[in-house]
Parts: C-alpha cells; sequence; structure tokens
C-alpha cells in the first residue's frame, strides 16, 4: 500500500517533469526554428555555393559527356564529336538566355574565355550542321587551343575545390596542375592578414580603454555606477551606421579634431584622420569598446575586495597584490570581452568601407565585392567560410590556453 | 460559449479580409524604380513619377541602388522581385539581357517623337538595347571649388594627374569605368584610340602606371551624392563626378563649384525591367511613358542631363537656365562616349585587375 503510493507518487512526479519539460521545448520551440531559418539555412546555403557549382555540367551537359568519352590528355584538342556536343548544348543555352552565365562562369578562371565564348554563342544558332570544329576556329581561334577546353574539363564536375584554391590566391591551370595566381591577382592573403591585424589592433585598444573603466565602474558606488554605465551603453542606441558617419564628421580635414587643433595652434596642416587605418581603428574601437567593459564590470564586481586587503595585510605591495590577486581574477572577463570584441570586429564591413582607403579594406569587403559587383558567389563564399573557419580555430586555442571555464560572459 | 461564437466570427472577418486585400491591391497597383538617388532620383520623380502616377493611377515608390547586376541577380534568381524597373548603364543593360536577368522590350511599342518621327529614328544609336532603353546621357567631368583656386584652377584632364602643380586629395569612382580612361588620355592616348589602347595588356599596364603616380593622394566615392560633399568639406581639392551632381549643388546649395570640362566622358543610363516581375505590363507601360518625348525634355528643368530623343532637345526652351550644362551644349576641350559593348566584354576583367589593384 505504501509501495504503491510511493510509485504513484514518483509516476506523477515524472509526468509534472515530462510535462514541464514537454512545455519548456514549445516556448523555445520559436527561437529554435528562427535561429533555424533566418541563420542557420542560410549559412549552409551560402557555405555550400562555395563548393557546389553546377553551370557547366548542368548547361552543357552534352559537352561534359563527349569530353568524358574521349578523355585525352589535356594538351590536345578534342574531336569532333566533343564540338558537335558544344553546339547543341549552345543552341540550347542560347535559346534559353543561359550563355551568358556559362561565359561568365569560364571567365571567372580564366580572363578573356568571356568573349571567345560568347562570340561562338551567337553564331551558332545561324548554323544548322557541322562539320562543328571549323565552325567553332571560325568563330575565335582559340577554340582550337587546349587552354578553353582544360577550363570546361576543370568545371565538369558540379562539386570541385576551385573558390577555395582562388580565395587562397592560387589556381588550377587548363593542365590540371595548381599554381599560384598571377602577381596582380595575388591578395586574399594580404587581406587575411590585414582583417587580423585590423581585428588585434582593435581589440588591444578596447582592452587598453576600457580596462580603467570597468574597475572604476566595479568599485564606485551603485548609484555612480549605473549613471556611467548609462553612458557606456548609450552609443548601443544609435545605430552602426550613425555613429560611423559621425566619426567621418569629427575627423575629416575640416573637422572637429583638426580644427580644434590648428585654432589651438599646434598644427598648421590638417592631420589625415580619415580614409586611412587610423580612421578605422579609431572608430572601430568606438563602437566595440561596450562589448569590452560590460564582461570585465561583470567579473570584477563579484571579486571580494576583502582579497587585495588580504593581500596587503600580508605584506604584497599594491602593484603585487593587484598583479597576483586581483588580476589573475579578471582572466574570465578580459577573455570573455577579448574574444567578444576579435571576433566581431573580424567581420567588418561599413566602418572600414567609410573611413578606410583603398589598403584598409578587410574580407568582408571582398565578400561583399565578389557578391555584388564580380557576380562571383563562389569565391565569396569560400572567403567567408574561411573567416568562419579562423575564428573557429582560434576559439579552439582560446579554449585550450585559458581552459573552458575561463570565460564569462557576465 | 459566447466568447468562443465572438471569436469564431472575428476569425471569419478576419479571413474575409485577408481575401479582399489583394484584389483592392490590384486596382491600387505601384511600381517601384530603382536609381541612383539624390538629385538625379529627384529630377525622375519630378519629370517621369508624377506625371505617370497622374496619367495612370500608378503609384511609384523610389529606390537606391548602386548599379551592381548583383543587386538585380540575388532578386531574380531568389524569386523575391523587389524592384520592377531599374535606370543603369549599358554595359550592365547588355550583360544583364545576355545573363537573362532583364526583360526583353518590344522597340516597335515605344511612341514616335512629339514631332511625328518614328522612335526608331528618334532615339540617338545606341539607345534601344535588346532589354533597355536609354533615356539620359550625363557627363564624367572633373569638379573643383573656385574658392580654393580662383582663377588658377585645373582646365585640362592632365591636371587631375598633377600632384606637384595641383597638391591634395583627388575624389574618383571606385569603378575602373571612367577611371582608366581618364588615365590613358592623361597619358597622352588621344581619344579616338582609348579603348583600342585599353584593349591590349600593354595597355591597361599603362593605365595602372598612370594611376600609381597618384594613388595615395586618391579618395574613392561609390554614390553619386558624395563628391559635392567632399569637395564642400574640403577633404579633397577636386573631384571626378557626375556633372549634374555639381550644378545642382550650386543651384540648390549655392556653392560656387567649377567644372573642367576637359577629358569629360558621356555615358547614357537605362531603364530595364527585371525578368519576372509581377507588374510587367505596368512597367512596360512606365519604361514607354518615361522614354517619351516631354518627360525626358521635362527632365531638363532639373538636372542639366541630356535627353536621348531628338525630339526631346527641341522641346528644352532657350530660357531654360541649365540648358548650358548640357554635356552637348559646346563645352571646350575633348570629349568623349564611353563604349559599352568594350565594357561589357571586358568588365569583369578589367574589374578583378581594378581590385587587386586598389588592395595592394
Amino acid at each position: 500500500m505504501v509501495a504503491d503510493s510511493t510509485t504513484a507518487l514518483g509516476q506523477r512526479l515524472r509526468k509534472a517533469e515530462r510535462r514541464g519539460h514537454f512545455w519548456a521545448y514549445v516556448l523555445i520551440a520559436p527561437l529554435f526554428l528562427f535561429v533555424a531559418l533566418s541563420f542557420i539555412v542560410p549559412l549552409g546555403t551560402v557555405l555550400l555555393n562555395s563548393v557546389y557549382d553546377p553551370i557547366i555540367p548542368d548547361n552543357l551537359s552534352r559537352t561534359v559527356r563527349a569530353l568524358d568519352a574521349w578523355n585525352g590528355p589535356r594538351d590536345q584538342v578534342p574531336p569532333e564529336p566533343v564540338f558537335a556536343a558544344l553546339a547543341q548544348d549552345l543552341k540550347i543555352a542560347v535559346q534559353e538566355q543561359k550563355a551568358g552565365a556559362i561565359a561568365n562562369r569560364l571567365n571567372i578562371e580564366e580572363s578573356g574565355l568571356r568573349t571567345i565564348f560568347m562570340r561562338a554563342a551567337r553564331r551558332v544558332a545561324a548554323q544548322e550542321e557541322g562539320p562543328w570544329a571549323p565552325f567553332f576556329e571560325a568563330a575565335d581561334p582559340a577554340w582550337a587551343q587546349p587552354l578553353i577546353w582544360g577550363n570546361i574539363r576543370n568545371l565538369a564536375e558540379p562539386t570541385h575545390s576551385l573558390f577555395f584554391l582562388s580565395a587562397l590566391d592560387s589556381r588550377r591551370l587548363a593542365d590540371a596542375s595548381v599554381a599560384p595566381q598571377p602577381e596582380d591577382q595575388r591578395i586574399h592573403i594580404t587581406i587575411y592578414l590585414r582583417t587580423l591585424g585590423v581585428a588585434l589592433t582593435v581589440t588591444l585598444a578596447c582592452l587598453a580603454l576600457g580596462f580603467p573603466l570597468a574597475y572604476l565602474l566595479a568599485h564606485l558606488r551603485d548609484k555612480t555606477a549605473n549613471l556611467l554605465l548609462i553612458l557606456v551603453l548609450l552609443p548601443f542606441w544609435t545605430s552602426l551606421l550613425v555613429r560611423t558617419t559621425a566619426w567621418m564628421v569629427v575627423l575629416q580635414k575640416e573637422g572637429v579634431i583638426n580644427s580644434l587643433l590648428q585654432a589651438v595652434g599646434l598644427i598648421t596642416e590638417p592631420l589625415p584622420l580619415v580614409y586611412n587605418r587610423f580612421g578605422v581603428v579609431a572608430a572601430m574601437t568606438h563602437i566595440l569598446l561596450p562589448f569590452m567593459i560590460l564582461p570585465m564590470y561583470s567579473v570584477m564586481r563579484q571579486i571580494p575586495a576583502s582579497y587585495v586587503r588580504a593581500a596587503r595585510s600580508l605584506g604584497a605591495s599594491p602593484s603585487t597584490a593587484f598583479l597576483r590577486v586581483y588580476l589573475p581574477q579578471c582572466i574570465p572577463g578580459i577573455g570573455a570581452g577579448a574574444l567578444l570584441v576579435f571576433i566581431l570586429a573580424l567581420g567588418y564591413y561599413i566602418t572600414p568601407a567609410l573611413l578606410g582607403g583603398s589598403t584598409d579594406q578587410m574580407i568582408s569587403y571582398f565578400v561583399a565585392d565578389n557578391m555584388g559587383r564580380s557576380l562571383n558567389w563562389g569565391l565569396a563564399s569560400a572567403l567567408a567560410a574561411i573567416l568562419l573557419a579562423a575564428v573557429l580555430v582560434l576559439y579552439a586555442i582560446y579554449d585550450r590556453i585559458a581552459g573552458p571555464g575561463n570565460l564569462k560572459l557576465g | 460559449m459566447f466568447n468562443k461564437i465572438h471569436l469564431s466570427a472575428l476569425t471569419v472577418v478576419g479571413a474575409a479580409v485577408i481575401a479582399i486585400l489583394p484584389t483592392t491591391g490590384a486596382a491600387q497597383q505601384a511600381l517601384t524604380v530603382a536609381s541612383w538617388g539624390g538629385a538625379y532620383t529627384n529630377s525622375q520623380v519630378e519629370a517621369y513619377h508624377k506625371p505617370f502616377t497622374a496619367k495612370t493611377g500608378i503609384k511609384i515608390t523610389s529606390a537606391d541602388w548602386g548599379g551592381t547586376l548583383g543587386e538585380i541577380s540575388a532578386q531574380v534568381k531568389s524569386g523575391n522581385i523587389k524592384w520592377d524597373v531599374v535606370d543603369l548603364e549599358a554595359a550592365e543593360a547588355l550583360k544583364g539581357c545576355e545573363e537573362g536577368l532583364l526583360e526583353r522590350i518590344d522597340p516597335s511599342k515605344l511612341p514616335a517623337g512629339a514631332d511625328g518621327t518614328p522612335a526608331a529614328k528618334d532615339f540617338s544609336p545606341g539607345m534601344i538595347l535588346p532589354c533597355a532603353i536609354g533615356v539620359i546621357v550625363y557627363s564624367n567631368v572633373v569638379a573643383f571649388d573656385k574658392a580654393k583656386y580662383g582663377a588658377n584652377g585645373p582646365k585640362a584632364l592632365e591636371d587631375f594627374f598633377n600632384v606637384a602643380k595641383f597638391p591634395g586629395k583627388r575624389g574618383l569612382k571606385k569603378d575602373p569605368s571612367v577611371t582608366l580612361e581618364w588615365a590613358l588620355m592623361a597619358d597622352g592616348v588621344a581619344v579616338n584610340d582609348v579603348y583600342k589602347v585599353l584593349g591590349t595588356p600593354a595597355g591597361v599596364d599603362r593605365a595602372f602606371k598612370k594611376l600609381d603616380t597618384i594613388k595615395s593622394s586618391i579618395v574613392w566615392w561609390t554614390a553619386g551624392a558624395q563628391p559635392p560633399q567632399l569637395l564642400a568639406s574640403g577633404e579633397v581639392v577636386m573631384t571626378h563626378s557626375w556633372h549634374g551632381r555639381i550644378v545642382d549643388a550650386n543651384v540648390k546649395e549655392k556653392k560656387d563649384f567649377a567644372l573642367v570640362w576637359d577629358g569629360q566622358i558621356q555615358i547614357p543610363d537605362l531603364y530595364a525591367i527585371l525578368k519576372g516581375t509581377k507588374n510587367l505590363e505596368a512597367a512596360q507601360e512606365f519604361v514607354r511613358f518615361a522614354s517619351s518625348s516631354q518627360p525626358l525634355a521635362d527632365q531638363a528643368k532639373y538636372i542639366p542631363y541630356a535627353p536621348t530623343r531628338n525630339s526631346s532637345l527641341a522641346l528644352i526652351p532657350a530660357s531654360n537656365p541649365l540648358k548650358v550644362y548640357l554635356p552637348n551644349a559646346g563645352h571646350p576641350g575633348r570629349s568623349m562616349p564611353t563604349n559599352s559593348q568594350f565594357w561589357m566584354e571586358n568588365g569583369d576583367d578589367l574589374n578583378k585587375r581594378f581590385s587587386a589593384w586598389l588592395a595592394k
């Protein structure tokens, strides 16, 4: 009887718990769906673009099959059946307004292929039947060279690594070997290093400016601290774009700072403060500062004042007490703030675009440039994927060095 | 019980309202036209949009865009079309057409000119493309602040590239088009040979080498509203600009900016319709209306861009104070039209080279 009622109670309890869990899941379901639909799915689609590129196999399917069947060496031009297959593919592509897209895809691999391809596409509709090899050669002698054929064969598979090669300043040549990009096209590795450099500078600047302020906030009376905290948060209430443009006004040649310095007589010529690295770092530091201060502040507030007092009473000098007792306890806050600022800074786009010169643009700019201007979405995705991977690796390294407990976001 | 009835009644009314909405929406048709913003969009609103709405009842919303095909491609490929009509340049119009991003436009349906000339003869050559119809021609010029230089300002395109004689920052559009042509012209290439030289690898190298000489002095701009601001704030001593923006700043903000007409490059702007828009008919009607004689002539009241129809030119009165600023109003110095075919074929390659050059 007693045992019965305990099991019954246990069952009821488990049932109630299950119901509780069920409702908890129901309540977070909208958030989960939102994150899945607005973040995971689009991100996945974008990243997929970096390896999945079916333009050539989809639109030149006959040509690709004919090339496969022939499978000759890369330094030779394929025989007539391949030309005939290409002619058939081209006729359909022109009808479906797809020729331009194919030509663009080829041109991404090798400058000049667009023109060669389109010349043949424009003429092919008027030609009823072969022999096709002379027809193509008449359209452009380049068809009798292995270059264009090698590039079509490089793109014959719907998934490939060409975009990643290109993102790392290499490319696959027509003979299928991998070589570095020509000197005047080799920019991405420089840009990645520059992006890391800017993000690191901004993080250090934020730390240098944010640490004293967080310390002050943590040791003031609550009322004063809250007031100052509101001032720290104030920039959050204006849009990123407004803050960036405000910096433009402050830093420009006849802006606030230059006018002031000139009026005081410290300088005679205006200082170049904007459209260079200084403008980018200054504005990004200002914009990202709260992300550094808040985690540090919340950690510092929880450090009991008695620890430092104990250290002092045991004979430590003020600097020793600070360095060996207080600072180590701040590490979780510093780590969290620095990581947050660093990762946010890596992806910055609008601030460098508006306040930087042409040599201050970060990797996001090139992602946008490839999306919008060059219509090379594959390369844009590959560049973004590498940035994402770099962030994950850095996080893992940090985690290994500092340990999982040494990160406190508030 | 009572509450439940209430609720279901509400649902029924709600469903009915939702069902009715699209039909009332269809009667109240609306178009979105994307253009380049600022004074230019403003002139289109006054000369095209308002009269079109008055005539047809179709409302028009303006959007700004940056002129890159990527923005169109993203909309067409996703099927989520925000803009019905876009104002673009000829190289993009040709390319977008080839790539199936734009609707074909039937030239036989374009109205004849106000003087009765059939459209095919009324339009200047190259203004009727398979997927786009030209509306205006603007000019790319160098502008400077007269207050800075007085009578000793830059007079020729060479002065833009002469940092020794005219020290200070210069504004240039972050785009290889115009930039590369100017570099060659300033390097001594004759107007008629510019595209021939630029079509060779050596010519491209030559252009970039010339640009290297002023690279550290360039402030790059991306939107047409920026050049007058850069001049006004003193950030640059001279800048590349679309000429109408400078004239507009002089008229509206009482600035004293001057134009160097030498080396002007004329570029047409065209209207095209995004492939797959739900408002195809209204969009076609709008393009036909906007590119007819009177609206094109009216636009010159608001911005000094040349109409693409000869019949419109005749409709611009001599009393229009902006008429002297039209690109073809007999300005001194060299002048050339852009070669859209060249840019369609070589734009991608030159863009790639330009982006890499910028980043170094």
